[in-house]
C-alpha cells in the first residue's frame, strides 16, 4: 500500500515540467525508511480549514442564498413572498430583458470567435522567425493588464462623433461612413464588441504562442518536404497539436465574455435607449440601482445557468476531441 | 526551415503596422491628456497638442471627496497587497493539503474549487452586499480583503495544486529527517520553492483585484474606502467631454499597472499563457 502511493508520487514528479524538481536536493533521495509515509510531515488536514470555510461561505452559501431569493418579491428590505417563477415570466416577457439576454450572447460569442481568431493570427505570425517578436508580444499583450474601464474611457473618446475616429474617416476621403458609434441603438454594441475584442487579443495570442511552441518540427518539416502547402500543414499539423490552446482560450473567452460590465458601462452606461444593456447591467440596476433584489436576482441566476451551462459544454466538447485524436 | 527570408521581412513590417495602427488609442490618450481646456474643445482630435501642458494632472490629482485620485491610488494599493497576502497563504495552504492527502475528502474538496472557478460573482452579489451591510463591513477595506480572497481563492487554490502536484516528496522527507516540525517544512522548505505559483498567484489575482471595478463599485462605492476605479468612474462621471481631464485620470491609474508589467513583462505572460492551465 505504502509503497504503491510511493510509486505514483515519484512518477508524478518525474512528469513535472518545473525546472525546480529535476535539481533534487535531498541528500539521499534514494534511501527512503519503507515505512516513511506515516511520519512524513506533509501538513496537517485542518490546514484546508479556513480556505475551505470562506469558499463555501463567500461562493457557495451567497449563491445559493441568491438562487433563493431568486424566487422572491424581495425589496432589499422588510418581508418578502415566495413567487415562484414569477420574476423568470417577467423577464421573458419584457423585450428589454430578452434583448439583454441577447447581447450577453452576442458579446461572449463574437468576443470568443474574433479575439481567437485575431489572436491565432497574432501568434502565427509571431511564432518563428520574428527578430523583433518578443517585443511585438509585448505590444500586443499590453491592454490585457489595464483596467478596462480605463480603456473603455479611451475608446468612448474614440467613437465620439467629433472624435478621432470619424476625423480619421473624413481625412480619408470616406464622409459617407461617418457614425454617431455609440449613440446608434444598431451600431453601439458592435463599437462594445470592437473594445472588447481590442483589449483580449493578447491574452488568446499568448495561449497559442504557448500552444505553438509544442507543435512538433520535424513533422512539420516531414510534411513540407512531403510537399503539403502551407495552408494544409496548419490544418493537418499545427491545428491537432495546438488543440489545448484553443480548449482553454474558448472556454476562458466565453465565461468571461458572458460577464462583460466594466465596459458597457464606461462605453455607454446600457444605452442608447438599453440598446446595449447585457445581463449583467441589468442585474446591477435591478437589484442595486432600483432596489428591487428579487428580480434582480432571478437575472443573477439566468446568468449563472448560462455560464455552468457554456462552461460544461466546452468541457464535454474538449474531452470529446481529446478522446478522438 | 525557418531561414530570414524576404518573405519573414515583409511579415516582420506588416506585424509592426499592425502594431502602430494596434497602438493609436495610447497616443490619442496622451495627446489629448496633454491639452489645455480650451485645446480640447477647439483642436481637431488627432493632432498633437501645440502648447503641451500638465494642467489637466494638476487639476485631477487636487481632486477632494467623492473622485479623490490619490486616496483611491492608496487604497487600491492596500486593497491588492493584502488580498495578495491572504490568497497566497490560504491558497498554499489549502493546495498543499489538498495534493498530499490521499483521503477522499481531498478530491471533493478540489471539485468544490473547481466548480467555484466558473461559479460568476453576481449571483452571490446580492446576498453578500445584505450580509456585509448587515454586520457593517460595507466600505470597508478589511471586509473586501475578505471578499476578494473568497471569491479569488479557487484560482489560487487550483494554481497552487497544480504546481504541488509536480512537486516531489523527498523535499518533505529529507526535511523529516532532519528533525522538521509540520509547519516548518512548509513555511520554509515548501513554500519556497513555490516561488513561480507564488509569483503567478499574485501576478493574475493582483491584476484582478486591482481592475476590479463590479464588486469595488458595490461594497466601496461612495465611501471613504473607494479604489481607483470608482474614483474614476465618479471623477469621469461629473465631467462632460473634458476629455483632458478624463484622460489624465486614466493615464494616473494605468502608470502603476503598466510599470509593472514592462518590468516584469515576461512573468505577466507566463502566467497568463501557462498559470491558466495550471
Amino acid at each position: 500500500m505504502t509503497v504503491t502511493t510511493q510509486g505514483r508520487r515519484a512518477s508524478e514528479g518525474g512528469r513535472a515540467q518545473r525546472p525546480q524538481n529535476t535539481g533534487g536536493r535531498s541528500s539521499s533521495p534514494r534511501a527512503r525508511p519503507s515505512r516513511a509515509r506515516p511520519l512524513v510531515g506533509y501538513g496537517r488536514w485542518w490546514w484546508a480549514l479556513p480556505g475551505l470555510l470562506l469558499v463555501l461561505g463567500i461562493q457557495y452559501t451567497a449563491t445559493s442564498v441568491g438562487g433563493f431569493f431568486a424566487f422572491t418579491n424581495w425589496s432589499g428590505i422588510g418581508s418578502f413572498e415566495w413567487i415562484g417563477l414569477e420574476n423568470f415570466r417577467e423577464i421573458f416577457q419584457d423585450p428589454e430583458k430578452v434583448r439583454a439576454l441577447g447581447n450577453t450572447l452576442l458579446l461572449a460569442f463574437g468576443s470568443v470567435l474574433l479575439t481567437n481568431v485575431f489572436g491565432l493570427m497574432l501568434a502565427l505570425a509571431l511564432n518563428r522567425g520574428l527578430r523583433t517578436r518578443y517585443a511585438l508580444r509585448v505590444v500586443f499583450f499590453m491592454p490585457v493588464v489595464l483596467s478596462p474601464l480605463a480603456v473603455s474611457y479611451v475608446w468612448k473618446f474614440i467613437f465620439d462623433f467629433n472624435g478621432p475616429l470619424n476625423q480619421l474617416l473624413a481625412a480619408g476621403g470616406l464622409q459617407e461612413l461617418q457614425r454617431p458609434w455609440l449613440a446608434d441603438p444598431n451600431l453601439a454594441i458592435w463599437a462594445v464588441l470592437g473594445v472588447i475584442v481590442w483589449q483580449q487579443t493578447g491574452i488568446a495570442m499568448v495561449i497559442y504562442l504557448a500552444g505553438l511552441a509544442a507543435v512538433p518540427v520535424e513533422i512539420e518539416e516531414a510534411a513540407a518536404i512531403d510537399g503539403a502547402s502551407h495552408w494544409q500543414r496548419f490544418l493537418a499539423v499545427t491545428v491537432p497539436s495546438i488543440r489545448p490552446a484553443i480548449a482553454i482560450a474558448t472556454t476562458l473567452g466565453l465565461v468571461n465574455g458572458l460577464r462583460i460590465f466594466d465596459q458597457i458601462m464606461a462605453l455607454t452606461a446600457g444605452g442608447p435607449a438599453g440598446a446595449t444593456e447585457n445581463l449583467a447591467t441589468e442585474v446591477y440596476k435591478e437589484a442595486f440601482s432600483l432596489g428591487r433584489f428579487g428580480y434582480g436576482a432571478a437575472l443573477a441566476l439566468l446568468l449563472t445557468v448560462l455560464i455552468l451551462v457554456c462552461a460544461m459544454l466546452q468541457q464535454y466538447a474538449t474531452r470529446d476531441r481529446s478522446k478522438e485524436s | 526551415m525557418f531561414r530570414y527570408t524576404k518573405a519573414t521581412a515583409l511579415r516582420e513590417a506588416l506585424t509592426w503596422v499592425a502594431a502602430f495602427i494596434f497602438l493609436l488609442p495610447f497616443y490619442f490618450l496622451v495627446a489629448t491628456a496633454l491639452k489645455s481646456d480650451q485645446e480640447v474643445f477647439a483642436s481637431d482630435p488627432i493632432a498633437p497638442p501645440t502648447n503641451p501642458d500638465l494642467s489637466s494632472f494638476v487639476a485631477v490629482l487636487g481632486q477632494q471627496g467623492q473622485s479623490n485620485v490619490l486616496l483611491g491610488l492608496l487604497n487600491s494599493v492596500i486593497l491588492t497587497g493584502g488580498s495578495i497576502l491572504c490568497m497566497v497563504l490560504l491558497g498554499s495552504l489549502t493546495g498543499y493539503v489538498i495534493v498530499r492527502s490521499t483521503r477522499r475528502w481531498s478530491r471533493g474538496a478540489y471539485m468544490l474549487f473547481l466548480i467555484a472557478i466558473v461559479l460568476p460573482t453576481q449571483l452571490g452579489t446580492v446576498p453578500l452586499y445584505i450580509g456585509a451591510r448587515t454586520l457593517g463591513l460595507t466600505g470597508s477595506i478589511w471586509g473586501m480583503i475578505i471578499l476578494y480572497t473568497g471569491m479569488l481563492l479557487p484560482f489560487a487554490v487550483f494554481l497552487y495544486a497544480g504546481f504541488f502536484r509536480g512537486l516531489g516528496t523527498e523535499y518533505e522527507e529529507a526535511a523529516t529527517i532532519d528533525g522538521a516540525s509540520r509547519a516548518q517544512i512548509f513555511f520554509r522548505v515548501v513554500l519556497p520553492l513555490m516561488a513561480p505559483a507564488t509569483g503567478t498567484v499574485a501576478i493574475l489575482a493582483g491584476l484582478i483585484v486591482w481592475n476590479d471595478f463590479f464588486s469595488a463599485l458595490i461594497f466601496l462605492g461612495g465611501s471613504e474606502n473607494q479604489t481607483l476605479p470608482v474614483a474614476m468612474y465618479y471623477y469621469v462621471g461629473s465631467l462632460v467631454s473634458q476629455w483632458n481631464q478624463i484622460f489624465a485620470i486614466v493615464i494616473v491609474s494605468m502608470i502603476p499597472i503598466l510599470l509593472l508589467y514592462l518590468v516584469a513583462q515576461k512573468r505577466f505572460i507566463q502566467g497568463f499563457a501557462g498559470g491558466i492551465k495550471g
